[in-house]
């Protein structure tokens, strides 16, 4: 099955970096990294959030330019300008966020993407020979605003393979997919590569990367720290490759919470504001003291506007429909839900959860609890924001600055490690955390599950919103699936199967049903 | 291949706090190259429009005058902007705010009501702007109507309402059918601080909302608010800061400051109600607003700019026969170049096609 995968010795790499450094202001983001590529290989490029994955893929595929170093494309000396010419060179990437325009249709998405003028019913062929010789379902009449995700994900990897690249990029390919996709995606991944296509993949999940690749280059620091092959390794060995350390992964025992209900939803149904959102179909949700509840599904399956209405964000259309300790509080506003014991961890960091130009000290004030006194007579007690910023700091290993840092300078896993100590530290009895380590790296992820394991002891319930299933297995007590609006029954963790609750993502509520009375 | 502009990184502050004063000096090169064009002594012009004015106490005076308010205005201007509310009306809101300061003041005319008067009108005038920029606030937060619009064409009512009011039911008497109300008594006169010139108790008033503003935001909650609201609208959701509560208090604050200027021109240089009460003042103000940053301190800097423009160009036309529309090219001019000199800072021109990619 990888017999392409080891080449003849006389076969020059499909890509050779040698040496190439990038320098930011403040930081060194890729200090002398050698990568070689051969063609028919799925390789693997790892390592936390900063260790310079993203740079270095960005110089292969020209939208930066290395300070120093070379680059050879196979065999020949070259130089990457710009992406228009790294296509030309047969260098395709699928990006972690896709750039789709929702209302025009898979081939005006797919012709506007591509560098040469194809006329649109021959691309409207070609896409369909595309899709059919790579298992990739599509149909390009179709709209985007109605595909799902994955659906998306393949016009994304489409418009490459239309390019017949010989190296593909794929960033976190699988963060929004569900396993049945996951599984799907790798098929077609694998017949690129006995195609003689070369892939660089880049993902946070090590075991689909020991599923799928059959070489690993681990970076650290914007260092390249090993080489390996990750079938040998575990995924808890090359995940201390990443972080070079000991990995402490966090467990769980599940609980059958018997406390009182804390936060509940009564057959909630909303209509969508905008053509984009979803409306919420006759939710109910219930909430225990000391639990942690998982919602697992796709994403744009309603998980944002579930959010919304939980927090106050959205006023519910019926007060009775949202209850905090037994009060209606669905006419109420986020700051009267958050007196109530209510925090919110939100799917964005900047820009919802962090002011990015603000200071740390002054995004403490973005949740503000009357009883912390950060606001008296209405003015800010400056003193107070700075010093809780500065506990929040430390008592969460937060990589920043000071109090005094901008939010934007944090990075990703660091500002949500902040977010999450700035709503834990005021000992809510309600806790919603969605997505809360999505693009996460695997130490600040564990280090963020350890924090929600140890509230939910201390009696804060807890609702996961999440589109890693990994993770919801780790943490949830009960899980339930949200899809079209609609969130299926709860299902205690050790009853279900992340196949069963994949099932469940992809809206097949009877199919799920069936197969575990097959398993039983 | 056409220049394209590339991010250059990381703006210092200082640099954002020295943009204005390059826009300064390079409007002032363009301008004596404008002048020498023109076929008049660049540097002698310059000395004439920008010095000259500062070198008696008169002129000095006459500055703080005309600065007292653009910086009420901008100040007000400001706090919107902040929140991106685009408040545009601030001249609507100037005009009916004299409108109603001047109203008082004709309604006690004649009779001796001694200290109350003046209080009132100063009331009277920022209720006045109050509830003008209320229209618009209303149309947003109600409608979605885009304020920028509503509050633009308001200024025109405000305009035509004022015309009305002096050609017809205000007219003065004894005026020889020109188009003005009375002049105000004494008691419905801001009282002058320096002898001899037309300096009057609005400038202190200037000066204590400037402070206040700084304070608001810097220190207060409610301008933090503002901030987030402007900075990251999403953010505000999430901290439960009501959008619609923001615009209100955003677009009735700014009005409120406009309409005080109003009336505080009526009530100071004017002491009378005319067609036009304001040299565009509530248009300027958007400029000095900008230029001083949005902040209150360099508010009052920027007006203090602005304001020897505008008394130059009353004069210069005179001593240097200069166009009067000198002013508005000049102001034009400012507003231009500190945009040009904003993106500058923050970005570079690149030619070449290879870099270009790299945004």
């Amino acid at each position: 099955m990888n017999r392409s995968s080891v080449p003849r010795p006389e076969t020059p790499p499909r890509l050779r970096l040698e040496g190439i450094t990038k320098r930011f202001p403040g930081c060194l983001a890729n200090d002398h990294v050698d990568l070689s590529l051969m063609p028919g290989e799925i390789h693997a490029l790892l390592g936390e959030n900063g260790a310079g994955k993203s740079t270095l893929v960005k110089i292969v595929y020209g939208m930066l330019r290395a300070d120093r170093g070379r680059i050879f494309w196979e065999g020949a000396e070259t130089e990457i300008h710009n992406p228009m010419l790294a296509r030309r060179l047969g260098i395709g990437m699928v990006f972690q966020h896709f750039s789709l325009f929702e209302s025009l249709s898979v081939a005006e998405n797919i012709a506007l993407g591509i560098d040469e003028r194809i006329a649109p019913a021959r691309l409207v062929d070609r896409i369909g020979e595309v899709s059919a010789r790579y298992g990739l379902d599509l149909d390009p009449r179709r709209h985007v605003y109605s595909l799902s995700v994955g659906e998306r994900q393949r016009i994304e990897i489409v418009r490459c393979l239309l390019q017949e690249p010989r190296l593909l990029i794929m960033d976190e390919p699988t963060s929004v997919l569900t396993p049945q996709e996951v599984e799907r995606l790798f098929e077609t991944l694998r017949r690129l590569r006995d195609e003689g296509c070369t892939i660089l993949y880049i993902s946070h999940k090590l075991d689909e990367i020991r599923d799928l690749c059959a070489r690993a280059t681990v970076l650290r620091a914007g260092r390249v720290v090993s080489a390996c092959d990750p079938r040998e390794k575990s995924a808890r060995e090359l995940a201390e490759m990443m972080i070079g350390g000991d990995l402490a992964e966090p467990t769980r025992e599940p609980v059958v919470a018997s406390g009182p209900s804390l936060l509940e939803l009564r057959a909630l149904s909303t209509r969508a504001q905008g053509p984009f959102d979803t409306s919420l179909k006759n939710v109910n949700l219930e909430l225990r003291a000391g639990e942690i509840v998982g919602i697992a599904g796709v994403a744009g399956n309603g998980q944002s506007e579930l959010v919304a209405y939980l927090s106050g964000e959205e006023r519910a259309p019926d007060a009775e429909c949202v209850r905090i300790d037994g009060a209606p509080v669905g006419d109420d506003g986020p700051a009267a839900r958050r007196a109530r014991g209510l925090a919110l961890v939100p799917e964005g960091r900047l820009g919802q959860g962090a002011v990015g130009e603000m200071t740390l000290a002054e995004n403490t004030l973005l949740s503000e609890h009357a009883e912390r006194g950060l606001v008296r007579h209405g003015f800010i007690q400056a003193a107070r924001t700075t010093d809780l910023a500065r506990r929040i700091i430390d008592a969460y290993k937060v990589v920043a600055k000071g109090p005094r840092a901008e939010a934007r300078s944090l990075s990703g896993g660091n500002l949500q490690k902040f977010i999450i100590g700035r709503e834990v530290l005021g000992e809510p009895r309600i806790l919603i955390a969605a997505a809360p380590t999505w693009g996460v790296d695997a130490g600040a992820a564990a280090a963020i599950h350890q924090e929600l394991i140890a509230l939910a002891r201390r009696g804060t319930a807890i609702l996961v919103i999440s589109q890693d299933l990994d993770e919801l297995f780790v943490l949830c007590d009960r899980l339930m699936v949200m899809f079209h609006g609609k969130l299926s029954h709860s299902v205690a963790r050790g009853d279900t199967t992340t196949e069963e609750v994949g099932l469940l993502m992809g809206g097949l509520f009877e199919t799920a049903r069936d197969a575990r009375a097959d398993v039983a | 291949m056409w220049p394209r502009l590339e991010p250059r990184g990381e703006t210092s502050r200082l640099m954002l706090w020295l943009t204005p004063l390059i826009a300064v000096v390079v409007t002032v090169a363009v301008g004596a190259a404008l002048f020498a064009v023109l076929g008049f002594a660049p540097l002698a012009t310059l000395y004439a429009f920008f010095v000259e004015p500062l070198t008696t106490g008169y002129g000095i005076a006459e500055v703080a005058v005309k600065a007292t308010p653009l910086a009420l205005i901008a100040v007000g201007l400001a706090l919107g902007y902040r929140a991106n509310v685009w408040n545009i009306g601030a001249e609507g809101q100037l005009t009916i705010g004299a409108i109603c300061g001047g109203g008082v003041a004709l309604a006690f005319w004649g009779e001796d009501a001694g200290a109350i008067v003046l209080p009132l009108m100063l009331v009277a005038g920022t209720l006045g702007g109050m509830a003008w920029a209320a229209i618009p606030a209303f149309l947003r937060t109600r409608f979605n109507a885009n304020e920028i619009l509503t509050s633009l064409m308001l200024v025109y009512v405000a305009t035509l309402l004022l015309n009305y009011l002096v050609h017809g039911p205000w007219r003065d008497p004894e005026g020889y059918n020109f188009p003005q109300s009375r002049l105000f008594g004494p008691e419905a006169t801001l009282p002058i601080i320096w002898e001899g010139t037309r300096l009057h108790i609005g400038i202190l008033i200037a000066l204590a909302v400037a402070v206040g503003g700084w304070v608001l935001l810097a220190r207060g909650h409610l301008g933090y608010q503002i901030k987030v609201l402007g900075l990251a609208p999403r953010a505000a959701r999430y901290a439960g800061f009501s959008r619609d509560r923001l615009i209100w208090l955003t677009m009735i604050g700014s009005g409120a400051l406009a309409g005080l200027a109003g009336v505080i021109e009526v009530a100071g240089p004017l002491g009378q109600l005319m067609p036009s009460v304001s040299p565009g003042y509530g248009f300027t103000a958007i400029i000095v607003a900008f230029l001083g940053r949005l902040h209150p301190a360099g508010i009052v800097g920027a007006a203090v700019l602005v304001a020897l423009s505008y008394i130059r160009g009353e004069t210069a036309q005179i001593t240097l026969r200069v166009p009067l529309a000198v002013v508005g090219v000049f102001q034009g001019l400012l507003l231009f170049v500190l945009l040009a000199v904003d993106v500058l800072v923050r970005y570079r021109i690149r030619f070449r096609a290879d870099e270009a990619a790299a945004a």
